[in-house]
C-alpha cells in the first residue's frame, strides 16, 4: 500500500468516529481469548505436523497404493513408540543406526523390518542434530524461494491495489494451467486453484500431477510446482508477477503449508477456525496445525487469506456482521503470534447482505470501512456475493458491480472477482471475461471516488460501523468469559456447535512429552536457518 | 410418489406458444456463447451459422468481442421458428396440500403421537450445506422457518461430507422417518451418482416397510427422476421448508393410513 493510501485509511478511523479505546479493548480481548489456545497448541503435536516435518526433510513420494511415505513412516513410528517425542528423534536415530537414508527408512518401516526406539542421552543429541541438519535444508529452500519471489517482484513491481483474484477449478491440472495463464493475460494478479471438495478431509496429501477432482483440483506438491512454473512463464511474458494461491486448511494444513513454501506459492487460504466450524475438524487439531502452518507462512513470506466470508454464507450478513469482526481480530492475534506481519494478513470479509434489505449497500460500506479502519496495514480480502446470487445472471452482474464499487470505495487489497453465474455453473471463459470488464468499468469510472467520499460522522454508515464494533467487543467479552473452546462448542460462530472433544482428526492429536523434539518448529521459533 | 401430469395452460384456449419479444408471435430469443475462434468476420459468420442451426432465423450478432487471441464471445438475437405445444409439456405438480407449521405439528401429534424424525446431510464430497441448511436450520429460507422450528419435528443435521454408510447408520440410530439429502456439486454428475449410491444403500440396509422416506434436493436435479434415482421425492431450486414439511406429512402420515410403502 502506498503511504498516501495508508494515511487515507487510518483516516477512515476518524471518519467513522471509532473510539481508539474501544479498538484497543477489542484487540486486548482477542489476545485474552486466543492466548490459552496458543498455549494449548504449544503443548500438543499432530500427525500432520510430524508429517510436515518429514516433508521439510525432503521425504517425497508414495507407496504402490498411493499412500505417501510420510504417512507410512509416521504411522509406524506412532504404533511402535508413540509420537509424544515427535517423529524426528526415533527416525533419525534409526537412520544413524542403519546408515540408511530417509526414504529407505520409510520403506523399511512400512515393510515392517525396522524397530524404532526413543534415543536417550548422547544418542538423542546425535539424532536431534542430524534431524536438524536435514530439516534445515527444507527451511533454507523456503528462504531461497522467498528471496526469489522478492527479486521477481522488485524486477516487475507489484500491481496496484486491489489485486484481481481469479479462480480456476477444472479438476485437471493440465486444464487448469492454460486457464490460469489465460486469466493472468486477461488481468488476474492472483490465481487461486480451488481444491477438490473432498480434500480437506483427507488425512494425507495426494501425490503427483492429478487430472481428477470434484469442483477443484487436488493440492499436491507436483501440481503446485507445475502451476508455479507455468505462471512464472506468464509473469515473464506479461512483465508482472502473477501470484499463486492454494488452501492450507483441512486435516493436512501443516503439510500443505510446507509444500507451498517449498514450491513458492504466494498466498494461502488459512483461517483459524474455518476447519472447525465448516468441516467439523477437531478444534485442538485445528489450532495445533494452524499454528505450525502459520509459522511456515510467516517464514515463506506467504500472504494468508482468512475465511470470514463463510460466516456470512451460513448466518445472516447483517445480524452476524460482528462475528466477522471478532474472527478478524482472532485471526490477527493468532497470525501475529505465529510471526506473520500486517502485510501478510489478507483478513476476509464479504458482500453477502440480501440486496432486498433496504440500504443494504450502505450497510456493506459500513462493514467494509470498519474492517479497513481496524486493520489499516492489512491487505484485506474482499469476497463477492454468493448467497444472494439467484441464477438471474443480469441481476447478479449488477450485484457484482456494486460489490466492486464498495471495494473501490474502501480500499480492499485483494478483490476476488465475482461471477454472474455463481450458483449456476463453474465459471466459463466468458463469465470471467465479463466479470473482469465489470471490475474495470467500476475502477475506471469510480476507482478514485474514495478521495471525495466521506460518510457523515453521525450518519448511517458511521453509526452502523460503531454499532458493529460495539457488538464485536460484547461478543469478545463473552468469549473470554466462556473461553474460546467453549464458545466454539456452544455454536457462537457460524451457528455451528463444535465441542473440543469431538470432530475429525482428534485421534491425530498427541500431547508432547518433556523430551519432545521438532527441529522444524525449533528453526521456525528461533528464526534461524541451521 | 408424485406422478407427471400435463401442465395446465394459462388460458384454456392457448395450446401453442412462441417466445415473446415485443410482439405476439415474434419468437424472439437472446443467447450468448463463446466460439474457440479469433474475432474476425469468419467468426461472426460461424456464430450466425450456429444460431441458424439452432432454429434462429433471422439471427443478428449484436455483440462480438475477442477474449484473448483464440476465443470470441457473442450475443445473438433472433427469431426461433419452433413452436411449443403446451399439451406435450410434462412437469411434476405439487400433489399434496401445503400446510402451515401449526397444521404440520398438529397432524404429526394426532397421527404419529411422537416427533417426526428427520435426518439431513450433504453426502459424498459435497461441502455445500446451503441447501440442507435452508430447509433444516431455524433460520429457514424465503421467509419460512426451517424444520428445526417445527415443535413436532426432530431434526438431526449431520452437515457436510457425510459418507453414505454414516448416513445409514445415523438414520438407524435416530430412527429416522425421513432422510433429506442435499446435493449442489454437479461436476461429472456427482449429484446423480451420490444419490443412486445413497438410495441403494438404504434399500440394502432396511426392509421395504422400515426404510425411511428418501428425499433429495438441489438446484440441478430433474424432479421427475425419482424412479431412476431410487428416491421418494426430488425437490428442485427454490423449494421452501414449508413445502418439504407438507410433503413429509402427506407422504408419511398419509401412507400410515393406507398401509406400507413399496
Amino acid at each position: 500500500m502506498t503511504d498516501a493510501a495508508k494515511v487515507r485509511y487510518a483516516d477512515a478511523r476518524r471518519t467513522l468516529n471509532l473510539d481508539p479505546v474501544t479498538i484497543r479493548k477489542a484487540r486486548s480481548l482477542a489476545r485474552k481469548a486466543g492466548a490459552p489456545v496458543v498455549s494449548l497448541a504449544k503443548r500438543h503435536t499432530t500427525v500432520s505436523v510430524e508429517r510436515a516435518t518429514l516433508r521439510l526433510a525432503g521425504l517425497e513420494g508414495a507407496d504402490v497404493e498411493g499412500i505417501p511415505w510420510v504417512n507410512r513412516l509416521v504411522d509406524v513410528v506412532r504404533e511402535q513408540v508413540g509420537l509424544e517425542h515427535g517423529v524426528s528423534l526415533p527416525v533419525w536415530d534409526a537412520m544413524l543406526r542403519t546408515n540408511d537414508d530417509l526414504i529407505t527408512v520409510a520403506q523399511k518401516a512400512a515393510a515392517g523390518s525396522l524397530t524404532f526406539r526413543i534415543p536417550e542421552a548422547r544418542d538423542a543429541a546425535r539424532s536431534g542434530k542430524a534431524a536438524r541438519a536435514t530439516i534445515s535444508a527444507g527451511i533454507r529452500r523456503i528462504d531461497a524461494n522467498r528471496k526469489h519471489r522478492d527479486k521477481l517482484i522488485t524486477k516487475y513491481g507489484n500491481p496496484p491495489a486491489p489485486w484481481i483474484y481469479l479462480i480456476v477449478a477444472t479438476g485437471d491440472i493440465y486444464e487448469d494451467i492454460p486457464q490460469a495463464q489465460a486469466a493472468a493475460r486477461e488481468g488476474a494478479d492472483v490465481i487461486a486453484v480451488i481444491r477438490s471438495t473432498g480434500q480437506s478431509l483427507l488425512d494425507y496429501v495426494p501425490e503427483g500431477a492429478t487430472r481428477e477432482g470434484y469442483a477443484g483440483t487436488y493440492a499436491t506438491q507436483e501440481n503446485f510446482r507445475l502451476m508455479r512454473a507455468a505462471l512464472d512463464e506468464t509473469s515473464a511474458e506479461l512483465g508482472r508477477y502473477v501470484r499463486l494461491t492454494n488452501y492450507a486448511s483441512g486435516l493436512c494444513m501443516p503439510e500443505i503449508a510446507s509444500l507451498a513454501g517449498l514450491e513458492r506459492l504466494d498466498m494461502m487460504l488459512n483461517d483459524s477456525m474455518y476447519g472447525i466450524l465448516f468441516r467439523d475438524i477437531n478444534p485442538i487439531r485445528t489450532f495445533v496445525d494452524q499454528r505450525f502452518s502459520r509459522q511456515i507462512h510467516a517464514r515463506a513470506g506467504i500472504i494468508i487469506n482468512t475465511g470470514e466470508d463463510n460466516y456470512l454464507t451460513t448466518a445472516d450478513a447483517v445480524d452476524a456482521a460482528h462475528t466477522v469482526t471478532v474472527s478478524q481480530l482472532l485471526n490477527e492475534y493468532f497470525a501475529k503470534e505465529a510471526g506473520l506481519e500486517d502485510w501478510q494478513l489478507g483478513l476476509g470479509h464479504a458482500f453477502e447482505i440480501n440486496p432486498d434489505v433496504p440500504d443494504s449497500f450502505r450497510l456493506e460500506l459500513a462493514h467494509a470501512m470498519l474492517a479497513r479502519a481496524l486493520f489499516p496495514d492489512a491487505p484485506l480480502k474482499w469476497m463477492p456475493p454468493t448467497k444472494h446470487m439467484t441464477g438471474d445472471i443480469f441481476k447478479g452482474f449488477l450485484h457484482d458491480g456494486f460489490f466492486n464499487l464498495a471495494g473501490a470505495l474502501t480500499g480492499q487489497g485483494i478483490l476476488l472477482v465475482g461471477m454472474m453465474t455463481e450458483a449456476v455453473v463453474t465459471p466459463w471463459l466468458s463469465d470471467r471475461d465479463l466479470a473482469l470488464q465489470n471490475v474495470r468499468y467500476v475502477f475506471n469510472t469510480a476507482g478514485r471516488l474514495h478521495e471525495d467520499f466521506r460518510p457523515a460522522p453521525d450518519g448511517f454508515i458511521a453509526q452502523r460501523a460503531r454499532e458493529v464494533l460495539g457488538e464485536a467487543v460484547d461478543l469478545l467479552e463473552r468469549v473470554v468469559d466462556d473461553t474460546l473452546l467453549e464458545a466454539i462448542g456452544d455454536g457462537t460462530f457460524g451457528l455451528m456447535k463444535r465441542p473440543a472433544h469431538a470432530g475429525r482428526g482428534l485421534d491425530g492429536v498427541v500431547k508432547k512429552a518433556s523430551g519432545y523434539l521438532n527441529p522444524a518448529a525449533d528453526l521456525l521459533d528461533e528464526g534461524v536457518a541451521r | 410418489m408424485s406422478k407427471a401430469t400435463p401442465a395446465k395452460a394459462a388460458k384454456p384456449t392457448k395450446t401453442i406458444v412462441r417466445p415473446y419479444g415485443d410482439t405476439t408471435g415474434d419468437g424472439m430469443v437472446q443467447m450468448s456463447f463463446t466460439l474457440p475462434l479469433p474475432h474476425d468476420k469468419r467468426a461472426e459468420g460461424a456464430a450466425l451459422q450456429l444460431a441458424k442451426k439452432m432454429g434462429m432465423d433471422p439471427a443478428m450478432v449484436v455483440h462480438a468481442k475477442a477474449m484473448g487471441p483464440e476465443f470470441t464471445f457473442f450475443v445473438v438475437y433472433g427469431s426461433v421458428h419452433h413452436l411449443v405445444d403446451l399439451r406435450d409439456v410434462q412437469v411434476v405438480e405439487r400433489d399434496y396440500p401445503l400446510l402451515s407449521p401449526k397444521e404440520v405439528n398438529s397432524a404429526i401429534k394426532k397421527m404419529l403421537r411422537r416427533p417426526l424424525v428427520v435426518v439431513g446431510a450433504c453426502i459424498g464430497t459435497d461441502a455445500h450445506t446451503v441447501g440442507i441448511d435452508a430447509i433444516l436450520n431455524i433460520k429457514g429460507f424465503a421467509g419460512e422457518k426451517g424444520l428445526e422450528y417445527y415443535t413436532e419435528v426432530t431434526v438431526v443435521n449431520l452437515g457436510a461430507q457425510v459418507s453414505v454408510p454414516d448416513l445409514v447408520e445415523q438414520s438407524r440410530i435416530h430412527k429416522a422417518d425421513a432422510v433429506l439429502v442435499s446435493q449442489v456439486v454437479t461436476q461429472r454428475d456427482a449429484h446423480l451418482h451420490n444419490t443412486r449410491e445413497m438410495s441403494a444403500a438404504f434399500r440394502e440396509a432396511f426392509p421395504a416397510d422400515k426404510r425411511p422416506l428418501l428425499v433429495v434436493g438441489g438446484p440441478r436435479f430433474d424432479e421427475s427422476m425419482t424412479t431412476e434415482l431410487g428416491v421418494d421425492r426430488i425437490f428442485g431450486k427454490g423449494t421452501t421448508p414449508g413445502e418439504v414439511a407438507s410433503y413429509l406429512v402427506h407422504s408419511l402420515l398419509g401412507q400410515r393410513e393406507k398401509g406400507k410403502r413399496s
